[in-house]
């Protein structure tokens, strides 16, 4: 198969501090991989790296084989418009109904009318198994889990190659995390796109992924199937998958105990 | 050692923040000139911007006429100048009170509040959503705020004007008894278009200023709520200061020639 997304080497620091330091990570074509790390690791930056959001100080990121780092916005268009995202809190535009939001991209890039528009809103919203009674209303008006399914809605409705996930379930209750889960699941066996999803939530992990990275401190330090996941004698990756206060990953800065190097552990 | 560290990191801080500015601004510009135009969005805007802001407007220029026609009456009483009242508030409304305090008002309510807009949608994510749906936010969200108070602020200004003037009207018949007709007409006589294009054109660079303050400081805004309220002081503070500034170049300028 060959590599959708392909990061090689990628550093990025903001001042003294490094928050990438040598990122390697590929993902296959039809792959959904599920970045793992606890707060403060590095995997929104290395998100927002691979989105252009951010630019990296140096490595390599390529999108079907096209390098991405150093181009301008408009350099990238092509490659923008196969790319969904479901940001964290939805990030659903307020001053527009939920029709608009999730038309957005048809409607201001392809020029589509409104009663398509509209279609295409409805049709979004019933792959994540919403009502049309929800088009014309406001974002303040929803839910957290409708937020997040609106987000989704908005991802997947341009029919996207990749979509990107930034802790998809964050803040949900546990039946709507599953909720959520099988819905990114469906979405995307439907559309056969390739994902990245960035969470702390093992639940997530289990449902959704393929493969999986742990990223501690910058580094990529694990990397595996699901199956290899479970039967990991890894220090770090059991730490963090069984939720243990005590193990060689620090704590919010502070060393629970005596840890080696993510290099030195692997 | 520690003085000289605080004097360069001052500079080159604001040395950053100017060059961040300078390149937000030709952005913009570009985002301005170059389709697509956000016609509807431009449409919103003038009637937040414009429409919105004409009670405060028109009462500030009001009650500032009408303070205005006062104290040269007074000014004029102690040598027995009184009927310039007119034309030195015309004067004073059209070339400077109108355009600035006018934009001090609108740099009040519409540079706070686009950069509370715009700062929430920063530090809610909506500002990347929008680039990753393929949209530039600067054609998007900056271009038509600054174009719609760049459009607006001359209007604004002119209803300042006549209000302005209507209030120095009202004060001077009624208060000090002056004749209504020979008011106006003073007024006419003495106004010229030149009084009131050089207080339209400050007033244009005045809506430029308050809506690219705004927005700037919204663009950059961060660390959640606190950073979204240190935009919008930072932004009606810019904006007024830059205000002032601008009017003095601009006098400067226009009525030296």
């Amino acid at each position: 198969m060959t590599a959708k997304i392909a990061l090689t080497n990628v550093h990025k620091s903001f001042g003294p501090k490094d928050v990438l330091r040598g990122i390697n990570l590929k993902v296959e074509t039809g792959q959904s991989l599920v970045v793992i790390g606890g707060s403060g690791s590095g995997k929104s930056v290395m998100l927002k790296s691979i989105l252009g959001l951010l630019t990296p100080d140096s490595g390599s990121i390529k999108i079907d084989s096209c390098e991405t780092v150093g181009l301008a916005r408009h350099g990238r268009a092509d490659i923008d418009h196969q790319i969904g995202m479901l940001f964290q809190n939805g990030a659903l535009f307020d001053s527009l109904p939920v029709w608009k939001n999730v038309a957005f991209r048809a409607i201001q890039n392809d020029g589509m009318n409104e009663a398509d528009a509209r279609d295409l809103a409805v049709d979004a919203l019933k792959r994540v198994e919403l009502g049309a009674e929800l088009l014309d209303l406001s974002p303040a008006a929803l839910s957290g889990g409708m937020h997040k399914r609106v987000g989704l809605a908005r991802a997947i409705a341009s029919k996207p190659e990749i979509i990107f996930f930034d802790e998809p379930t964050t803040g949900l209750d546990p039946i709507m995390t599953d909720v959520i889960n099988h819905l990114i699941r469906n979405c995307v066996q439907e559309l056969g796109a390739t994902t990245v999803t960035i969470t702390h939530d093992m639940t997530s992990v289990r449902a959704i992924s393929d493969k999986t990275a742990l990223l501690y401190k910058g580094e990529i330090i694990w990397q595996g199937t699901t199956d290899e996941l479970e039967g990991s004698d890894d220090p770090f990756l059991n730490q963090f998958i069984n939720g243990l206060a005590h193990g060689p990953i620090e704590v919010e800065g502070q060393k629970l105990a005596s840890a080696p190097s993510p290099a030195e552990a692997v | 050692m520690t003085f000289l560290a605080t004097i360069g990191a001052f500079f080159l801080a604001f040395f950053a923040q100017s060059g961040r500015l300078a390149v937000f601004v030709g952005q913009t510009l570009a985002a301005m000139l170059r389709p697509p135009i956000y016609f509807r969005i431009i449409g919103q805007q003038i009637i937040r911007i414009g429409y919105f802001s004409l009670p405060v407007v028109a009462l500030t220029s009001f009650f500032t006429g009408g303070a205005l026609a006062i104290q040269i009456y007074y000014g004029g009483n102690q040598f027995n100048s009184e009927a310039i009242v007119s034309s030195i508030v015309a004067l004073g409304i059209t070339r400077e009170l109108g355009p600035v305090l006018g934009g001090l008002m609108v740099a009040g309510r519409v540079s706070a509040a686009i950069a509370a807009e715009i700062g929430t949608m920063r530090v809610t994510e909506q500002i990347d959503a929008l680039t990753t749906l393929s949209t530039n936010p600067h054609k998007y969200l900056v271009a038509p705020r600054v174009i719609a108070a760049t459009i607006c602020m001359p209007v604004l200004a002119l209803v300042a004007d006549i209000i302005g003037i209507f209030g120095g009207f009202v004060v001077g018949t009624q208060s000090f008894g002056f004749n209504a007709a020979i008011y106006v007409q003073r007024t006419i006589n003495f106004l010229g278009v030149d009084d009131v294009t050089s207080g339209l054109i400050k007033a244009a660079v005045f809506g430029f200023i308050i809506a690219m303050m705004g927005c700037y400081n919204g663009y950059y805004s961060k660390g959640g709520a606190q950073g979204v309220g240190r935009a919008t002081t930072n932004a009606v503070v810019s904006a007024s200061i830059l205000i002032l500034a601008a009017n003095y170049l601009m006098t400067s300028l226009l009525f030296s020639a």
